[in-house]
């Protein structure tokens, strides 16, 4: 299946060519190219466009999932995707009602699902064979089409500057800029050690941003890596190698589904848990 | 020589990360046994609370193993 009609020279070859996104980008000498050859002479306005176009797609697979199933509600008979939609509902209200407490802010429930759910489907693009849409892509002339957005670092750590961006946001709005800075300035050690305190307190507040994104990143990718090597057990031609592979794939994506909706989850979790410290004014 | 360096040091990321990780899944479930075990009436709190820590420890040796492997068969 993998190599047929392609030609990998090696297995470092094609395991490359899986994990190189499809960049456009403005070149100095070309203008705005999606050539895969100047790649790498595109500066700062590169555009992963596979993975922003599947994340939007996604998106808006979520808004329309979640608009079609309450458009019509119903008490007496709810049709199954309304159920769905309440379940979903109900699971991140009970989550944030019992992590969120410092404060009220409406926007941390809506934002909590929207993470929960638009994580989940990006994640689940993992389980579609890593082979069928980069062949498909390649049919209609894409050279390099990488399906999973969460495997892209550019995605996940955005998110997570997102949050990072509404940490400091409600940290200076709920405490105000001095309350904010007295958080950094003298929370372990008093005021007299300053700035042992703002390194200290900087490098932990720069590590929740960086460490959630990371692991949501790490953990796609290294479950997108291990199923193309077992893709690569495909390429050989023989029947029970093939067999091995397909068996494979099915026990590391029946495992990989619990990996899938954990991290989705960690992900909703830590964004509200880093939500609430923002908003606790007690002092410690 | 340089391809079985490579080998040791992915050898080394996956199983280092594997140890630790072991230890840390050891004690979490170890721990939520002894408190399920103490007050059985909190074991859906205590198993929410499980899973979000088991990802927690389960990331880093699976960036790992991910980095291991890329190290292996790709570079």
């Amino acid at each position: 299946m993998a190599a047929k009609g392609n030609t990998y020279e090696t297995t470092g070859e094609y395991i490359q060519h899986h994990l190189t996104n499809l960049v456009c980008g403005k070149t100095d000498a070309h203008g705005w190219t999606c050539d895969p050859h100047y790649a790498d002479q595109m500066g700062f306005w590169s555009f992963h466009v596979d993975s922003l176009g599947w994340s939007i797609f996604l998106g808006a697979i979520f808004i329309g999932l979640f608009r079609a199933g309450v458009s019509r509600l119903s008490n007496e008979a709810p049709s199954g995707l309304q159920n769905f939609v309440e379940m979903c509902v109900e699971f991140v209200n009970e989550n944030v009602q019992s992590m969120f407490t410092s404060a009220k802010n409406p926007l941390i429930g809506p934002m909590a699902l929207t993470v929960l759910v638009w994580v989940f489907l990006m994640n689940l693009m993992d389980l579609i064979p890593v082979d069928y849409l980069p062949s498909a892509a390649k049919a209609v002339g894409i050279e390099y089409f990488k399906v999973v957005p969460t495997t892209d670092p550019n995605i996940t750590l955005g998110m997570a500057l997102a949050v990072f961006i509404l940490i400091i946001f409600y940290s200076i709005k709920i405490k105000g800029a001095k309350g904010f800075f007295a958080e950094l300035a003298f929370h372990p050690f008093g005021k007299y050690l300053m700035p042992v305190n703002l390194i200290l307190e900087g490098v932990n507040l720069l590590a929740k941003p960086l460490s959630l994104g990371l692991r949501l990143f790490g953990n796609l990718y290294a479950g997108e890596m291990i199923f193309i090597l077992i893709a690569l057990l495909l390429v050989f031609n023989s029947i029970s190698l093939g067999l091995l592979g397909v068996g494979l794939h099915l026990l590391w994506a029946l495992f990989h589904i619990l990996i899938l909706g954990l991290q989705a989850f960690i992900f909703m979790v830590l964004t509200i848990v880093y939500l609430a410290m923002a908003h606790e004014t007690e002092d410690h | 020589m340089e391809q079985s360096l490579l080998f040791v040091a992915a050898s080394i990321i996956i199983g280092l990360g594997a140890v630790g990780a072991a230890i840390g899944v050891g004690v979490l479930g170890g721990k939520f046994l002894e408190g399920a075990a103490r007050q059985p009436e909190l074991i859906p709190l205590l198993r929410t609370q499980l899973f979000v820590v088991l990802g927690l420890v389960d990331a880093v040796p699976m960036i790992g193993v991910g980095l291991g492997l890329y190290i292996m068969f790709a570079v």
